[in-house]
C-alpha cells in the first residue's frame, strides 16, 4: 500500500486540522501544470495550419466540445470550460500516476468524491436556479400509473442521491484497482526471485509479461474513466438543464 | 522523509507523521496499522484543500487563457476555410462564365465563318456564272454568224448554180436540138428541177 501513501513535504497545519503540502498535493500540482503547459504552450503558434502538438490540443478541445454538445446540449457551452478542465484534470492525473514512483491522486477517494460531490452540487443548484420547483419534475417520469408514482419517485430520489457516490466510486475503484494489481504481479516478480533463485529469474517473465500487459489496459482505464467522469457530468448537467427528459 | 515526518509531529496533527515511519518499516507488510490509505480521514482537510487550490487554478487558467485562445484559432480557421470555399465558388462561377462567353465567341465565329465562306461561294459562282454566261452569249452570237455567214454563202452558191444550170441546160439543148432553145422554158426546167432535188441530184 505504500504507493497509495500520502506523507508531508511542507507540513502546515492550520486550527486543529493538517493542511500540509503532500505528495497528493505535489501530483495534482504537477498534473495541473503539465495540462496547462500542454494546452497553452502547444497553442504558442496560433497557427492556421496546426503542428503535431496544436493538432493534439485542438483534438482534446473538439472532443470534449462534442461530447458536452451531444450529451448536454447546446445551451450547455458555459459548463465547456468545467467539463474540460475535468477531464483533463483526471486524464493527467490518471496517465502520470502510471509512471513509477509517481502518486495517483485519483486513487483516493476523498478527490473523486470531491469532485464528484462537487458537481451534483452544481447540477442541483443550476436545476433549481434555472427551473425552480419545477426541477422535481425530474424524480416525476412521464406515464407512471398513480400507484405506482410514490415507489418510482422514490427509487428517482435515491438513485439521483445516490450519483455522486457512484459518479466518484467508480473512477476511484478503477484507479486503485489497477495500481494494486500492477503492486501485486510486481510482488510476485521480487518473490520468485527471492524464494526460487535461478528458476525464479525464468519464471519471474511470466507476471513481467502480465505488468507489460496490464499496465497497456490501465492507460486504456485511466483514459476511459476521466472520459467517463465527463460524459457523466455532461448527463447529469443535462438534467439541470432540461429537467423534462 | 523520516526527517521531514519527526518536523511534523506538532500536538495537533493525529497520526499522519507516526504512520508514515511505521509504513516505512512495514512497507512489505501491506496491512499496516494506519489502515487503508485512501481510507485515512486526517489526510482528507490537506488533500482537499490542495485539491481546490490546483483544480480552481487549472479551471482559472484553462477558461481564462487556454480554451479562448483554441476557439480562437478554430473560429480563425473556420471562417478562413470559409472565405477560401466562397472564393474558390466565386471564382469557378468566373470560370464557368469565361467558358459560356469563351463557347459563344466560338459558335458565332464558327457562323461567321460560315456565312464568309458561303457569301464567298456565293460570289465566286456568281462570277463564273457571269462569265460562263458572256462566254455562252459571244459563242453562240459568233456561231449565230457563222451559221448566217454559211447560209448566206450557200445561198449564194446555189443561186450561181442556178444559172450555171440554166447556161448549162441551154448550151446542151443547143448542142442536141441544133437550134437555141427558149431561154424562159429552160429556167422553168432547171427551176422544177431544183426545187425537187435542192441538193443538186446527190
Amino acid at each position: 500500500m505504500h504507493q497509495f501513501q500520502i506523507h508531508p513535504i511542507v507540513p502546515i497545519h492550520i486550527g486543529g486540522y493538517d493542511f500540509s503540502f503532500t505528495n497528493a498535493a505535489l501530483w495534482m500540482v504537477i498534473s495541473v501544470g503539465l495540462v496547462s503547459a500542454f494546452t497553452i504552450f502547444s497553442m504558442r503558434g496560433r497557427a492556421m495550419v496546426p503542428g503535431r502538438w496544436q493538432s493534439s490540443v485542438e483534438i482534446f478541445y473538439e472532443f470534449i466540445a462534442n461530447m458536452v454538445r451531444d450529451n448536454a446540449g447546446h445551451d450547455a457551452r458555459r459548463f465547456f470550460p468545467l467539463v474540460f478542465t475535468l477531464f483533463m484534470f483526471i486524464f493527467f492525473a490518471n496517465m502520470i500516476g502510471l509512471f513509477p514512483y509517481a502518486f495517483t491522486v485519483t486513487s483516493h477517494i476523498i478527490v473523486t468524491f470531491a469532485l464528484a460531490g462537487s458537481i451534483f452540487l452544481l447540477v442541483t443548484i443550476t436545476g433549481f436556479v434555472l427551473h425552480g420547483p419545477k426541477f422535481l419534475g425530474l424524480f416525476v417520469p412521464h406515464g407512471v400509473p398513480a400507484v405506482l408514482l410514490p415507489l418510482v419517485v422514490g427509487i428517482e430520489v435515491i438513485s439521483y442521491i445516490s450519483r455522486p457516490i457512484s459518479h466518484s466510486v467508480r473512477l476511484f475503484a478503477n484507479m486503485l484497482a489497477g495500481h494494486i494489481t500492477l503492486k501485486v504481479f510486481a510482488g510476485f516478480i521480487i518473490s520468485f526471485i527471492t524464494g526460487l533463485g535461478a528458476i525464479g529469474w525464468i519464471a519471474a517473465i511470466l507476471p513481467l509479461l502480465m505488468i507489460v500487459a496490464i499496465t497497456a489496459l490501465e492507460v486504456l482505464v485511466g483514459a476511459l474513466q476521466a472520459y467517463v467522469f465527463a460524459i457523466l457530468t455532461c448527463m447529469y448537467l443535462r438534467d439541470a438543464l432540461h429537467p423534462g427528459h | 522523509m523520516a526527517d521531514q515526518a519527526a518536523q511534523t509531529t506538532t500536538p495537533d496533527t493525529l497520526a499522519d507523521p507516526t504512520v508514515n515511519t511505521v509504513s516505512e518499516t512495514q512497507a512489505h507488510g501491506g496491512e499496516h496499522s494506519g489502515g487503508f490509505p485512501p481510507f485515512k480521514a486526517q489526510t482528507f482537510p490537506s488533500q482537499l484543500l490542495w485539491l481546490v487550490i490546483s483544480f480552481g487554478l487549472l479551471y482559472v487558467l484553462l477558461s481564462r487563457i487556454a480554451l479562448p485562445r483554441i476557439a480562437t484559432v478554430l473560429e480563425d480557421r473556420r471562417d478562413r476555410i470559409a472565405d477560401d470555399l466562397d472564393q474558390a465558388a466565386l471564382l469557378k462561377r468566373q470560370a464557368d462564365e469565361a467558358i459560356a462567353a469563351y463557347e459563344l465567341a466560338l459558335t458565332q465565329a464558327r457562323a461567321r465563318a460560315h456565312a464568309i465562306a458561303q457569301e464567298t461561294r456565293d460570289q465566286l459562282h456568281a462570277e463564273v456564272e457571269k462569265t460562263r454566261h458572256g462566254l455562252e452569249s459571244k459563242l453562240s452570237a459568233k456561231t449565230a454568224e457563222a451559221e448566217a455567214q454559211i447560209t448566206a454563202t450557200k445561198d449564194k452558191a446555189l443561186g450561181n448554180v442556178r444559172l450555171v444550170a440554166i447556161d448549162v441546160a441551154g448550151e446542151v439543148v443547143a448542142r442536141l436540138l441544133g437550134e437555141k432553145a427558149d431561154a424562159v422554158a429552160t429556167e422553168k426546167a432547171v427551176d422544177a428541177e431544183l426545187s425537187a432535188n435542192p441538193t443538186g441530184g446527190r
